[in-house]
């Protein structure tokens, strides 16, 4: 057991005096990993009752997901909700990430003053307790007939995506030498086409991490989609919330296993852009 | 001559510096406008029907009822009860493995950064619902601990406040590591070295030194899963199963059971001041970038 004594930090602490370390935070990341997990067997369940491990297995739960037309209880159906969540995650990134991505750019250029004074403001959709902004949102929605509206959707989410495009952003122009651009401007380029061509293709790994970000945090969101969608544009996350509140529906462990499959295929691609901006 | 020719091209370039400053404020001008127009002016109105009593004139009667109310003061005592315990496990599970994953080298500490990114990344609902299976009587969790003899008969994890709490500090565990570990590799190793080799413990070391030298990771930690905690609304409405209700939940209800946006407007606006007392608080003793994770 001779690897026990070598030395794990600079204080000539042994393997042996921090074992409880490498033990308790191996415990500690199996709890944060594999708990969620758990959905993915569940899902190839036959029962209609959440056993584990199942007694038997079976696709009926991804039949149902992918081509029940209606669900029993009334609910929209999932498929129909998929849609229009991908539909308003996508259209969430083309409204969040050019309107962040100018006002960051705005924002590190202007004075320190105005910056101050406007970064508490333009980051508050993350400060104030959601709920509030989705109770607001329906009732400005109510005046304005967007009710169950996609574009309502679109932009509620839009407003909680944005703060995250804005900071990441503005952390992407930080390291980013703004000279590049005079340069480019003292030797005859606009302004619009200086930042196209020297600055935008040197953030651009930021910008598509904060697109992604966008995307997952539009298609994750439900207290907002829970007031303001509804009738035919109900979200997935919105669908299977509803459902969650009244039954245990084996089916949602099969829309979950495609949610983890699509976060952790977003996670990786985000990863090897962030090694690769390095 | 020379001298008001050099006053008027100052003059020009001080109007070209205003005209550009102009441009960077426009820039975020889009921006602005939609959190005026869509946060902003709607919770300046929810703020104004706080005031409005059920006859449609200007009262207090809702905040009258708050403090009267004793099912409103079980609500506020369940919200801060459920955030401070969350708060609590959280940095009791959160510090170790920050600590541990800011002594190891930065390979190793980036693929453990992928355990804690991957529960950050996987949606909310999906791990609620995973506790949910995880939890009930015949679930994974009651089978393991009756196979052990650790329970002499399953016991009921979910729709109370002890499923809701497991819940929450998984779900709010990343915020916390996240800004802790990068506080904690900031920590100028050489700093413990000088300790030890002044003659402290290990043990001494760490209290000291480290200990103080991470607090502001722990502290914006802390303040973030807090705050998250005090509006969170998902978790404890499928995990508490109805008993446990917190201020966000009881908003809800206000407006989707019983259509009265002045007792909901009123929750509301002290949910809102008691959040950015908080973080007026936070922004006193750390940077507000903290908060730039993913929420």
């Amino acid at each position: 057991m001779g690897f026990l004594d070598q030395n794990v930090s600079e204080t000539q602490i042994k393997l042996r005096g921090r074992l409880w370390l490498y033990i308790l935070s191996a415990i500690i990341l199996f709890l944060l990993i594999v708990p969620s997990l758990v959905v993915i067997p569940m899902s190839f369940s036959s029962s209609q009752y959440l056993e584990f491990p199942p007694k038997d297995w079976s696709f009926r739960w991804y039949e149902n997901y992918f081509f029940s037309w209606k669900v029993e209880n009334g609910f929209n159906d999932w498929m129909a909700a998929t849609r229009t969540s991908l539909l308003v995650a996508v259209l969430t990134i083309f409204v969040a990430t050019p309107i962040g991505t100018l006002a960051a750019y705005g924002l590190i250029n202007s004075t320190s003053r105005l910056r101050t004074i406007l970064f508490p403001i333009m980051i508050s959709p993350m400060m104030v307790p959601i709920i509030l902004v989705a109770i607001g949102l329906f009732y400005f929605y109510v005046q304005f007939k967007m009710v169950n509206s996609v574009l309502g959707l679109v932009l509620g989410h839009s407003l909680v995506a944005m703060p995250l495009v804005l900071i990441i952003v503005m952390s992407a122009l930080k390291n980013y030498d703004m000279n590049q651009e005079k340069v480019a401007r003292s030797l005859g380029a606009s302004r619009p086409r200086a930042f196209i061509e020297i600055t935008l293709p040197q953030i651009k790994f930021s910008l598509i991490s904060a697109s992604l970000i966008s995307f997952l945090t539009s298609f994750d969101e439900i207290i907002i989609s829970l007031f303001v969608a509804g009738g035919d544009n109900s979200t997935i996350t919105r669908s299977m919330f509803l459902a969650l509140r009244d039954q245990i529906d084996p089916t949602i462990a099969a829309i979950s296993t495609v949610l983890i499959l699509i976060s952790s295929g977003l996670l990786i691609i985000t990863q090897v852009l962030g090694s690769k901006s390095r | 001559m020379g001298g008001t020719k050099l006053n008027s091209n100052q003059a020009e370039l001080a109007q070209l510096a205003r005209r550009e400053h102009f441009t960077f404020f426009g820039l975020t001008l889009p921006y602005l406008v939609l959190v005026g127009a869509m946060i902003i002016a709607p919770i300046g109105w929810l703020f104004f029907l706080s005031f409005i009593g059920r006859d449609g004139s200007f009262s207090i009667e809702n905040y009258e009822r708050m403090i009267n109310s004793k099912a409103y003061i079980r609500i506020f005592l369940t919200t801060f009860k459920i955030s401070i315990l969350t708060t609590f496990f959280c940095a009791l599970l959160g510090y170790p493995l920050a600590y541990f994953m800011s002594q190891i080298s930065r390979k190793w500490a980036n693929i453990c950064m992928i355990g804690v990114l991957i529960p950050f990344w996987t949606s909310l609902l999906v791990r609620t619902y995973a506790w949910l299976v995880l939890l009930q009587k015949k679930g994974l969790v009651n089978t393991i601990a009756v196979d052990l003899g650790l329970l002499s008969e399953p016991i009921k994890f979910v729709h109370n406040t002890s499923g809701t709490l497991i819940g929450m500090v998984h779900i709010m565990l990343p915020f916390l590591i996240l800004p802790l570990y990068a506080n904690m590799r900031a920590i100028d190793p050489h700093c413990v070295k000088a300790a030890s080799s002044l003659g402290a413990t290990s043990i001494r070391a760490f209290w000291t030194v480290f200990f103080p030298l991470s607090m502001p990771g722990l502290l914006a930690g802390l303040l973030i899963v807090f705050v998250l905690c005090l509006g969170f609304y998902v978790t404890p409405a499928v995990l508490g199963g109805g008993k446990v209700i917190m201020a966000a939940m009881k908003i809800s209800s206000n407006i989707e059971l019983y259509f009265s946006w002045g007792a909901a407007s009123a929750l509301g606006v002290v949910l809102l001041a008691v959040t950015m007392l908080i973080l007026f608080i936070a922004s006193k003793l750390v940077s507000l970038d903290q908060f730039g994770q993913r929420s």
